[in-house]
């Protein structure tokens, strides 16, 4: 898909979103290095992943947990290679004492890994998840502590 | 001399354990098994099980999860045995000294299981496989 | 223990080195198939993210290149296209250069690590030494540029850290073509060699729609028919200007692998001639001042496939957020699809085509619940050995004793 027709094709699912915001790579060649930004708030997420991965036919690269002092973050990355544009849905959730999200392995089983990472080092839930066991941190792991959040120092 | 002491200095047979490091020190431990380094002509040989062995390995700063495994390997370990600390991250931790998920440096792993163990360190990072020999031989000069 | 039937589980793990990711896999079996397979990791598990933020952003190429020793020049040329993102900068073209040229030393020399692992796994010792012979001078000439054979850390936010001195490039292009020479004779004799066809051939497959589903990325999805390559996706330092193909094979078993990464090599070796004679005159690095507030992804093609790192600035001299996505972290999962329904025989090349590191082969006990067998890890080598030497016998290759291989 080029770079206007993922755009056309982004901007029919705006009514879902906060905003689109759009940068550009400085060292890209011509034609490369478009990063697009979907905001959304969680209820929003798993439809958008589902309209990335399934219609747009977009990889899925990574997800991204981020704790950002008065809500958590969860951004799926995605890519679309024939543009080389990195498509991410940056999901808020603003409920910090208990903070949930919908699953998607269920769509992409190659978010298992990392949501159970981010389970493991945020404590963030993942709703309809199959198989949210510790993944990343040892056994003896104390139940409750987060490594990735902000209060805990090193 | 202790004769098994004596012993142990000819031909040792050695034991890689990975505690958490980043590859580099075990890639060179690899290196000096192919032609260009070949210690295998000074009758060092890496064994598929610590019971064969005379020395271990240790490479990486020890993970918590590698950590109570490290010991195991120890125990399980022929003795006398010398305990190879290879690379920064094997002597000191290194740059993940700070980690939230470490539980060295391997020295101080090991002598929880055996305070009277005898280890000997090879800084680098990673060290070369020219200092990787230098290091044994030294070692087994001291002992 | 009672009579109940208990599924045969067989543990692989967990020390087993070369990778960021130490995993522990326990394959459910059934007599010799593989019938589940499940993986733990944590071993390897340093905490580099939460390191990072504790660091300054010139310090952290120097812990993002100890993330994995064989992708010690992805992993900072990802973290630093991030962070130039969020700072708009623009690094001479000399320096783009240099990273190209580095970039494709490392994958020359780590895809002929795998070559020679690979070999060892299945009973070819010779292959194992030819390869890291034949990888030595490329450690050699990476330790000229940059004082380190590996962990070369040589990128920095603006440029780079070591520039290429002029008089080296003769003798670089001169070591170059005596590796491509050996490379391809490699290639020759790995892939016209009937015992690997018959051993390779049709092993570990990773279907394309598997491929997709699990997110697998370098040699892995091209193995597997699925054609991306972030260096011309997206393209970034110089390899827009170069002349070069992305390899793919459709067939997706571990001998596609292989031909993708020996060819890769071989591909490897032109690109570095190129760019080394394309080399632009100037300085390799402008200065860069403070890093704004915003955020940034930077991708790059490690040997293993895509390194993805996400950085977040807040404006401070140190990132609030770093995420680093390293390339076997979506691969490994993929074993789910490929090593289920294979013999336990097969299982380490499976596990070895991925290239997670040296494949979890260092200590395996097979426990077979019907038999009460326990199988080491000198009698699995041993098994897929045995096989090798059985279907040379079959296809009539010239006999060889156990022992020899």
């Amino acid at each position: 898909m080029k770079q206007h027709e993922l755009d056309n094709r982004l901007s029919t699912i705006e009514d879902k979103l906060i905003r689109i915001e759009r940068r550009r790579a400085p060292s890209a060649a011509e034609g490369a290095g478009d990063r697009v930004y979907l905001l959304c708030e969680r209820e929003q997420v798993f439809e958008i992943c589902r309209f990335l991965f399934e219609d747009l036919a977009l990889r899925f690269v990574i997800s991204t947990g981020v704790d950002a002092e008065d809500c958590f973050e969860v951004l799926h990355h995605f890519a679309n290679d024939e543009s080389g544009c990195i498509a991410t849905v940056r999901a808020f959730i603003r409920d910090r004492e208990n903070p949930e999200i919908e699953s998607i392995t269920p769509l992409i089983p190659g978010a298992e890994w990392i949501e159970r990472e981010m389970h493991d080092v945020l404590g963030i839930g993942f709703k309809n998840h199959p198989n949210l066991r510790r993944l990343i941190l040892d056994d003896d792991w104390p139940e409750g502590v987060y490594p990735l959040r902000k209060e805990v120092q090193t | 001399m202790n004769w098994k002491l004596w012993s142990l200095k000819k031909s040792i047979w050695v034991f890689h354990v990975n505690t958490g490091a980043c590859n580099n020190c075990d890639i060179e431990i690899v290196n000096l098994l192919t032609p260009k380094f070949d210690v295998e002509r000074f009758g060092i040989k890496l064994v598929g099980s610590p019971r064969h062995a005379d020395a271990l390995l240790v490479t990486g700063g020890g993970t918590r999860q590698a950590a109570v495994r490290l010991r195991e390997v120890y125990r399980q370990t022929a003795k006398p045995c010398v305990v190879f600390c290879m690379g920064a991250c094997a002597c000191g931790m290194g740059i993940f000294e700070k980690g939230y998920h470490m539980a060295g440096p391997i020295d101080k792993i090991v002598k929880e299981v055996d305070p009277n163990a005898i280890i000997a360190y090879v800084p680098g990072c990673p060290p070369k496989p020219e200092t990787m020999i230098s290091g044994v031989v030294k070692a087994l000069s001291a002992l | 223990m009672t009579e109940a039937v208990r599924k045969p589980v067989l543990a692989v793990g967990p020390f087993h080195p070369l990778q960021e990711e130490m995993e522990f896999f326990q394959l459910t079996v059934d007599g010799e198939i593989v019938t589940d397979i499940d993986v733990r990791i944590s071993y390897n598990h340093r905490g580099i993210e939460k390191l990072s933020e504790g660091l300054q952003f010139d310090q952290v190429p120097f812990l993002v290149s100890r993330i994995c020793g064989i992708c010690s020049a992805s992993h900072p040329l990802a973290y630093v296209q991030a962070v130039e993102e969020i700072a708009g900068v623009e690094p001479p073209e000399r320096a783009l250069y240099v990273r190209t040229i580095i970039n494709e030393l490392e994958r020359i020399h780590s895809h002929l690590l795998w070559v020679g692992l690979a070999g060892h796994f299945i009973g070819y010792d010779t292959v194992f030494m030819w390869a890291w012979k034949y990888r030595e001078p490329v450690l050699d000439l990476l330790e000229e540029i940059t004082g380190n054979r590996n962990n070369y850390g040589n990128v920095k936010v603006g440029g780079c850290r070591e520039d290429i001195p002029d008089e080296l490039v003769p003798k670089m292009l001169k070591e170059l073509d005596a590796i491509e020479k050996k490379t391809e004779m490699l290639t020759k004799a790995v892939l016209d060699d009937p015992v690997i066809h018959a051993r390779l051939k049709g092993v570990g497959v990773l279907k394309k729609e598997d491929g997709i589903k699990f997110a697998v990325t370098g040699p892995t999805a091209r193995g597997s028919g699925i054609a991306i390559d972030v260096r011309r996706d997206d393209p970034y330092a110089a390899y827009s200007d170069l002349d070069w193909q992305v390899i793919s094979q459709p067939e997706g078993d571990v001998f596609a692998k292989a031909v993708v990464r020996l060819l890769e090599t071989i591909e490897a070796a032109k690109m570095t001639r190129q760019a080394l004679k394309k080399l632009p005159k100037g300085p390799v690095a402008v200065e860069v001042k403070e890093i704004p507030p915003g955020e940034g992804c930077g991708h790059a093609e490690a040997p293993r496939g895509e390194t993805f790192h996400y950085v977040r600035s807040d404006g401070g001299n140190r990132p609030v957020r770093h995420k680093v996505r390293a390339p076997s972290f979506v691969n490994v999962p993929s074993f789910k699809a490929s090593c289920i329904g294979e013999s336990i025989a097969d299982v380490t090349i499976t596990l070895a085509a991925v290239d997670p590191c040296y494949s979890c082969t260092e200590r395996m006990a097979v426990v077979d619940g019907r038999r009460n067998v326990i199988h080491d890890y000198a009698s699995l080598l041993q098994m897929s050995r045995a096989k090798t030497t059985r279907l040379r016998k079959e296809i009539g290759a010239p006999e060889m004793k156990l022992e020899d291989i």
